[in-house]
């Protein structure tokens, strides 16, 4: 044999030994994983060490900043516990979900993991049965009665309670530009015949009454949801994701009338925008008013706008004594890798030193209804206030009221619908897309 | 051991892991996806009930509701994107070769230009040409809008990507997204079509001129015919990406209102990962590997049938 033609043969020597390298470290990473701890209920001993890794769409801004700041109180009372801090980046956890389901799927689940509280979570994960229920925390901590009851609805399936808040956000949220309402000697809107008066005013003085920025089409389910509910009350609005109000009925199809008005005030480049560029539009008076959730306040103050002075903000239009909830909670994995870890984890996010660690970074108000005043700012005072006072109803955009499916069948027909703008075809969609869920029929 | 067999069974053994890998990866894939399109699979516990055609025909009947529409007008989108990216990468392509043919000055920094798009990521492409074309309200006008007034173009300006008009089935909103894709991709077919153009002989032309043909009838009797294999190659690395196209048009436009720019990747990533329909996913993905593979195979056997007669 001569010397040329050992090189095929050496060449693949060096690629069996490279792919078995590669195979081999692959092993070594997986083996060291330890078992699953069984146990009843969720209690667990104090953590002595290992690891504990939370799984979020965090990665960036006040929200991380806040996370940061529960590893902060998580490190000081079990400083031998290593912090594995697993995030996805992408908007509301979109990217995030799809890698999630991978590793459940696989069998390899993070000790704890983001997830917005209600049907999002139950409808996925706890149906399929891996999840724990978190009741037993709750009740050792004493917190049924620091959380509001319309909270813990939406975080009960089957008698159990199966996610640990630690935000509330409020969906049904007018925001306005002061000084454009001020100019033109209006008031912000309470209900729909004030709203199209005071957006009649504000086109005639040239200004583009609401901002929408529906890129994202979650934005305008968002919107929906709002007038939803002002058009129907909180009743017959929470009747809507467990089938006793009629999709089909008179009231659904007053407020996709009501919608439909609402798009001949909205910005024409609505479909262009994200919600924060219709926030911009708002914050530099090209448009006077936006429904968006109060992450959008966050927004404003951090282009250096001030609440009550350079921006105002009311209920969104006939949704007054009502707050569109979504939260997001830790959850409790089935086959956690350092259970005692995460069930310390998810004592820390429930507590009312851990919430208001969080929110004010995150700018939002604590799930519990216990939290500190002091350290937050004007409106989410104001929220905290409507919070515990207000009926709560769940938010269909962010994951509370439907399933992630209802949601993503749902949101297909607003895509629709913000194009024909065809009342009786959207009506139909939804009325299917409940019945596609199991929940209607 | 006799030195031929010996040679052979050196050769089976180079290939014999790639064999192995695309078995796994790229058919088993393929074996595994067909068998949950086929399945009652939706949500997130995995369930091979079988379901047959069902999650085909929800596709295409009025039975699926709005996902059928969805999908209807996808499959339009995509069409209509195809064929008019195609034309556009073809056309431009061949233009560019053949005017950079005519050995112009400063040749080499004329075909970096071209070819730069090529080396960004569909990513970097889609929000860059989502800023341009971002049409903006008539009291701020943005990108290309903005451009067009500021020259007094005004009657040229409209709702770019956000147009929810189509003509028959084609959404106009469409236009901008194929400009970008094209931008992107001429580059990539000036190159293949100037080295074609560089590869015909010049005794050729020659030979043409002396007949006394023309310098466009050199063009369209000697030099396209001689470039048939190209454009064949060309539309084949085109058609597939468009077909597949995702990353581009998520990153530009999403869905569009209306479906109006939606293509069937977004719609089997946002139905598996977002909604859970996993058998609803695994469907779509199927129906486009159909898509890529009616394009492929003629290019297979086509190659081969070359390959034989070599």
């Amino acid at each position: 044999m001569n010397k040329r033609k050992l090189w095929p043969l050496l060449s693949l020597l060096v690629i069996v030994s490279m792919l078995a390298v590669a195979c081999g470290g692959e092993e070594a990473t997986a083996t060291p994983k330890p078992e699953p701890t069984e146990a009843p209920a969720a209690t667990a001993a104090p953590p002595t060490g290992g690891e504990l890794e939370i799984f979020s769409w965090w990665t960036a801004g006040g929200e991380a900043d806040g996370l940061n700041a529960m590893y902060g109180i998580y490190s000081g009372k079990y400083p031998d516990v290593e912090i594995i801090n697993a995030t996805v980046a992408g908007g509301a956890g979109s990217n995030a979900q799809a890698v999630l389901a991978t590793r459940m799927q696989a069998g390899d689940p993070p000790d704890s993991f983001q997830v917005h509280a209600g049907h999002e979570l139950i409808d996925s994960w706890v149906v399929a049965d891996k999840m724990e229920p978190v009741t037993s925390i709750f009740e050792e901590n004493d917190w049924l009665d620091s959380y509001p009851p319309g909270v813990i609805d939406v975080l009960s399936y089957d008698g159990d309670i199966w996610s640990v808040p630690v935000n509330i956000h409020r969906s049904n949220v007018l925001w306005y530009n002061k000084a454009v309402f001020a100019d033109n000697g209006l008031t912000a809107p309470t209900t729909f015949d004030e709203f199209f008066a005071v957006a009649d005013a504000l086109q005639g003085a040239g200004v583009t009454p609401l901002a929408l920025g529906d890129n994202g089409i979650w934005a305008a389910t968002h919107l929906f949801e709002s007038v939803l509910l002002g058009s129907m009350g909180p009743e017959a609005y929470r009747g809507l994701w467990d089938g006793s109000t009629d999709w089909n009925g008179a009231e659904v199809n007053s407020a996709l009338e009501t919608y439909t008005q609402m798009m001949e005030y909205v910005n024409e480049d609505h479909a262009a925008l994200s919600w924060d560029q219709a926030a911009q539009l708002v914050a530099d008076g090209d448009a006077a008013m936006t429904i968006m959730g109060d992450w959008a306040e966050g927004y404003f103050k951090s282009i250096g706008m001030t609440p009550d002075v350079e921006f105002g903000y009311v209920p969104s239009p006939g949704t007054a004594g009502t707050f569109i909830m979504l939260s997001d909670s830790f959850g409790l994995p089935k086959g956690a890798p350092d259970r005692d870890n995460a069930v310390a984890w998810l004592t820390v996010c429930g507590s009312k030193e851990g919430q208001d660690a969080f929110n004010p970074l995150k700018g939002s108000i604590p799930a519990r209804t216990d939290g500190d005043r002091s350290l937050y700012d004007a409106y989410l005072q104001s929220a905290m206030d409507d919070f515990s006072s207000n009926e709560i109803a769940p938010s269909l955009a962010h994951g509370a009221a439907a399933s992630t499916g209802w949601v993503t069948a749902f949101n297909d027909v607003m895509t629709l619908f913000v194009a024909d703008l065809d009342v009786d075809s959207a009506q139909e969609g939804m009325a299917q897309a409940c019945a596609d869920a199991g929940v209607c029929e | 051991m006799s030195h031929a067999r010996r040679e052979r069974w050196i050769a089976f053994l180079m290939v014999l892991p790639s064999i192995i890998l695309i078995a796994i990866f790229v058919y088993g894939f393929i074996a595994w996806t067909t068998t949950v399109s086929l399945s009652k699979w939706d949500g997130v516990e995995p369930d091979y009930t079988w379901a047959g055609l069902e999650n085909f025909k929800q596709l295409f009947t009025k039975e699926g509701g709005v996902s059928a529409k969805r999908f209807n007008i996808d499959l339009w989108n995509t069409l209509f994107f195809t064929v008019l990216f195609m034309l556009a990468c073809v056309v431009f392509g061949l233009l560019l070769a053949i005017l950079l043919d005519q050995r112009v000055k400063g040749e080499g920094i004329f075909r970096t230009i071209y070819l730069f798009p090529m080396a960004l990521s569909f990513v970097v492409t889609g929000v860059v040409w989502q800023w341009i074309f971002a049409p903006g309200t008539s009291t701020r006008l943005r990108g290309v809008n903005a451009l067009l007034h500021a020259v007094g173009l005004d009657a040229l300006r409209w709702k770019w990507f956000t147009e929810t008009n189509e003509i028959w089935h084609f959404h106009v909103a469409l236009i901008p997204v194929i400009i970008a894709a094209a931008w992107q991709l001429i580059g990539y077919t000036m190159a293949m079509y100037l080295a074609g153009l560089r590869g015909i002989p010049e005794e050729l032309r020659e030979a043409a001129r002396v007949d006394g043909a023309s310098e466009i009838g050199i063009y369209r009797h000697v030099v396209m015919p001689l470039l048939r294999p190209i454009t064949f190659s060309a539309l084949i690395v085109l058609g597939h990406t468009s077909l597949k196209i995702f990353d581009l048009v998520y990153t530009m436009t999403g869905s569009g209102p209306g479906f109006a720019t939606d293509v069937p990747g977004i719609f089997m990533f946002e139905t598996t990962f977002q909604g859970n329909h996993y058998a609803q996913g695994a469907t779509i993905s199927v129906i486009m590997l159909l898509m890529v593979a009616l394009v492929i195979i003629p290019y297979l056997i086509y190659t081969f049938r070359q390959e034989v007669e070599l």
